[in-house]
Formats: C-alpha cells, structure tokens, sequence
C-alpha cells in the first residue's frame, strides 16, 4: 500500500495547489473533487473503506455539487489578479511559514521516531456509529442544531415575507 | 516480488470477470436500446426497426458504427477539457458500479471459492451511491461546458433534481439496511433465502424485502426514474423546451457515451432493485451442480430484464412532469414518506429485537 500513499498523496498536494492557481473558478471546484476524492483513496489505503465512501458521498456527492450549481449559476468568468494586497503580505507570509515549521516539525518528527500510525481495524458503519452515539453525542447534538440554525437563516434570508 | 501460484490464479480469475462483467454489459446496453425501440414502437402501433436483421436484431450494431464513423463536431466557443472530461466522466462512473454487483452464488474451481462478483466490499452499497452521486457532475459539466444556454438549462435542471431524488433514493433503503444488518450486497442477498414463516406456518412465500418493505421498494423505484433522467422525469433533456438539454452539443462518440450511460444506469438501478427488495439471485434451483451454479445467474438476469422492461413501458405510457411538480413531488411526498417508513421499520425491528 506504500507507493499507493505515495501517488495519491502527491496527487492531492498537486490538485490542492490547483484549486488556488486556477483562475477559473469551475477548475478550482474540479480540483478540489480531485483532492476530496484522492483523500478517500488514502482512507482506504489505512483500511477505513467506510470513511472513505462517506467521504465522497457527503463532500464530493453533495457539498461540492452544490458549490457547481452555484457557480454555474452565477457563471463566473475568470480571475483577476489584484495588486499585491498589505494584508496578504504582512499577515500572509508569516503565517504561511508559521505553518510550514509546523508542519514540517510534525513529519520531521514522526520520520525520527519511525514510528507509522497502524492501519485501523475496519472501523464500519457500527463502530463509527457507537462512537457518535455513545462518546460524542453532545458535540453530534451540537453540530446538528447548528445545521438547524442555518437552515433556519438560510430560508428567512431566501424567502423576503413568511 | 514474486508471485505465488494462487495469486496469480485468483488475479487471472478477477481479470477473467471484470472482461465478461464488461463485455456482456455493453452488448446488454446495446439490445436494451433494441428493446427500447422496439417495444415502445409497439406500444405506439407502429413496427420499430425491423429492416437490419431479423426483427433488426443488427441495428445496435448499425447505430454503434454510424457513431463511430460520424463527425464530431466540436462547437466554437466550448470550453474544450470540461467537454470532453464530461462525457468519460459519466460513462466511468457508471461503468464503476458493476464492480461489486454480485450476480450469482459461488462455485469451486481448482480448490478456490470464486464468487460471481468482482468485489465484495463491506460497504458495497454505499460505493454504489459514492459512485452515483458523482455521476450528477458529469451533466452539469457538460450543459456548462457547452458555452450555450439550452444545455446551461438542462444541466442545471438536472443538478437540482439529482440531489433532491438521491435523498430519497438512499433513505428508501434504510429500511431493507436495518432488516438485513448489513451494508454488503452479498450478505444482503444471503439475508432473504428461503420463505417466509407466518405463525409457524410455511406461507411458501420467498423470503423478499418486499413484502416486508414495499413503500421502501415503491419510493426508491420513484426516486430511481427521476435519478436516471427517464421519463417521467426527463427534463434534464426535454426536447420540446430545452431541443436536447445537457447534451445538445454533442455529436458522433462523445453523444453515444452519455446515451450509453444512461442505459448503464437503468440497468445499475435495477439491479439494486433486484439484490435489495427481491432477492437478488435466489430461485428455484434443481437438476446437476453445473445448473445450481447457471440457474442463480438466470432468475438474477430475468429479475433484472423485468424491471428494465418496467421502466421501457412506463416510457411508452407516462407523459412528462412539469418543474415544479416534479420538484414539489420529490421534497413534499416522496421525502417525508421515506422517512416516515424508516421510522415505522426502526420501530417494528426494535419491537422484534426484544
């Protein structure tokens, strides 16, 4: 499973570098389906087949058609490039290569210690399902009302009289 | 990295399915066009395509050539990778979901337990829906690609109405999930062997979800049709208001893969129908061990041959939704009625449960 991590791996970095160089906005969603996708790849290269089918069900089946549909909707024609704005340079950059030390510390550890996450045992629809309901169901209840509150403000914004 | 013999038998016996898997897909593709054809031109009085062949049984193979000999035209102002990604992208992905599609038991062959599948996931069902739910991109990509405003409308149009039925379509068979246990269509199918008992009795009825689940059957059918983009619920493709809606545009073999992926995914639907709400591939088996192994593969087929026959009539018979019906019919009825079935099966395997 080694030079499958490793294709889909370098297939996601590179696709996820597409979705901001793209200027068209219809190519950066396309990139981010690539990067949606290839990501569930490397869910089932650690054994979580279930994870991975869920994965592109929910974000590469429903979120990003929807962001699709509105892009085709408004039909947005391509980019352009603003000159360089101060925010992007003078709070961008630092963090940018705040989070690239962090990062490469992460791996840089985790090369030294040799030591590689297990893979998972098949954690299925049932394991994944206690888990929800058993040891997170304030934080499941939570999220689940706060969906509720948006779709509350998404009808009240859409519809101008009740 | 050397390869054991059993490796490399079973790699051959996977390569040997997913050839035959393929090949008698595309030829089934191109007689249900046939059939389609055929019957709906009977239901219209008429003879349907009766000159190339016997019965113009060669007429797939004429369609298929003068689409291969067309030209492709290539409209000026497309957007030239998304037009041509789109229609492989629909022909992959629903060629896709055969790849765990079991249609027959086992047999041995040489010490090894082949399966009539060419995988068993565990979550075999739901690739099936990762896989489908991909499938809305290809339209919507071709109606934006084509630069032009009918087929901008129909894929569109088909966007909506592909997520709002893929709702209905995956919640109507939550209950058959929590009947059976399972998220594999193999086990799903083992799950409904033999008849069903009522008080002791033998009713001599086959052990089918459907008697158990017939306004989950019924809803996912609805839902099915509307997820295929037949009729009634062509209007991704509306002729009359949209001239060929998402693939107004396209000419020659890229136009012959989105019609072939049609077909694939009526056939796609309908097995699903068949392993979840009839029983996949158990029938009547009699007679010597090479028929046990044939039969199953035969009432699996049959099954499969009288939905598509189904859809074809309601073709034939069903005029066309208008928008907002159809819109108005998959959210306000379709919708709550699958939820309210799997609240009634939740309660009832519950009940039994204890």
């Amino acid at each position: 499973m080694v030079p499958v991590f490793y294709i889909f791996a370098a297939l996601t970095i590179i696709a996820a570098l597409s979705v901001i160089l793209q200027r068209t906005p219809v190519y950066s969603a396309l990139s981010l389906i690539v990067v949606l996708c290839s990501l569930a790849v490397l869910y089932v290269s650690l054994g979580a087949k279930f994870l991975a089918v869920i994965q592109v069900i929910v974000y590469a089946g429903a979120i990003m058609v929807l962001f699709v549909l509105v892009i085709m909707l408004l039909n947005a024609g391509r980019e352009r490039h603003t000159e360089g704005s101060r925010l992007a340079r003078w709070l961008g950059v630092p963090l940018l290569a705040a989070f690239l030390v962090e990062i490469l510390s992460v791996i840089w550890n985790g090369l030294s210690s040799g030591a590689v996450a297990p893979p998972a045992p098949d954690a299925g629809p049932a394991a994944v399902g206690a888990l929800l309901f058993r040891h997170y169901v304030l934080p499941f209840e939570v999220t689940s009302i706060l969906i509720l509150v948006a779709i509350l403000g998404a009808v009240v914004l859409a519809k101008k009289q009740l | 990295m050397a390869l054991s013999s059993d490796t490399l038998f079973l790699l051959g016996v996977a390569v040997v399915k997913v050839v035959v898997v393929l090949l008698v897909l595309l030829t089934a593709i191109a007689y249900i066009v046939w059939l389609e054809r055929k019957l709906v031109a009977h239901i219209q009085s008429r003879w349907g395509p009766y000159r190339v062949g016997p019965y113009g049984l060669m007429q797939p193979m004429a369609d298929g050539l003068k689409f291969l000999f067309k030209e492709d035209i290539v409209p000026l102002e497309v957007d030239r990778f998304v037009y041509w990604l789109a229609p492989f992208l629909s022909f992959t992905l629903a060629m896709l979901t055969f790849a765990v599609i079991p249609f027959g038991g086992s047999f041995k062959l040489f010490g090894h337990e082949i399966y009539l599948q060419i995988a068993d996931l565990n979550v075999g069902l739901l690739y099936i829906f990762a896989v489908t739910s991909l499938g809305v991109y290809s339209i919507a990509l071709a109606g934006w690609s084509s630069n032009s405003k009918y087929p901008l409308f129909g894929g569109l149009r088909s966007s909506a109405q592909m997520i709002s039925y893929e709702l209905s379509l995956g919640l109507a068979v939550v209950g058959t999930l929590m009947i059976s246990g399972s998220l594999s269509l193999r086990d799903i199918v083992n799950s409904q062997t033999g008849t069903w008992h009522l008080a002791g009795t033998n009713t001599f009825l086959p052990h089918w979800n459907i008697f158990v689940q017939p306004v989950g059957f019924i809803v996912y059918f609805i839902a099915a049709i509307a997820e295929t983009n037949r009729i009634p619920f062509d209007l991704p493709e509306g002729e009359t208001e949209l001239v060929g809606g998402y693939h107004t545009e396209y000419s020659s073999f890229k136009f012959a893969m989105f019609f072939m992926a049609e077909y694939a995914n009526m056939v796609t639907v309908s097995c699903i129908a068949t392993l979840l709400f009839f029983g996949g591939w158990h029938g009547p088996v009699f007679g010597p061990a090479w028929l046990h192994v044939l039969l199953p593969v035969f009432w699996f087929a049959l099954k499969v041959f009288c939905f598509l026959f189904f859809y074809i009539w309601t073709r034939g018979t069903l005029p066309r939704f208008r928008y907002d019906q159809l819109m108005a019919f998959g959210w306000k009825f379709l919708l709550p009625v699958a939820l309210l079935n799997i609240l009634a099966t939740s309660f009832v395997v519950a009940w039994i449960g204890t």
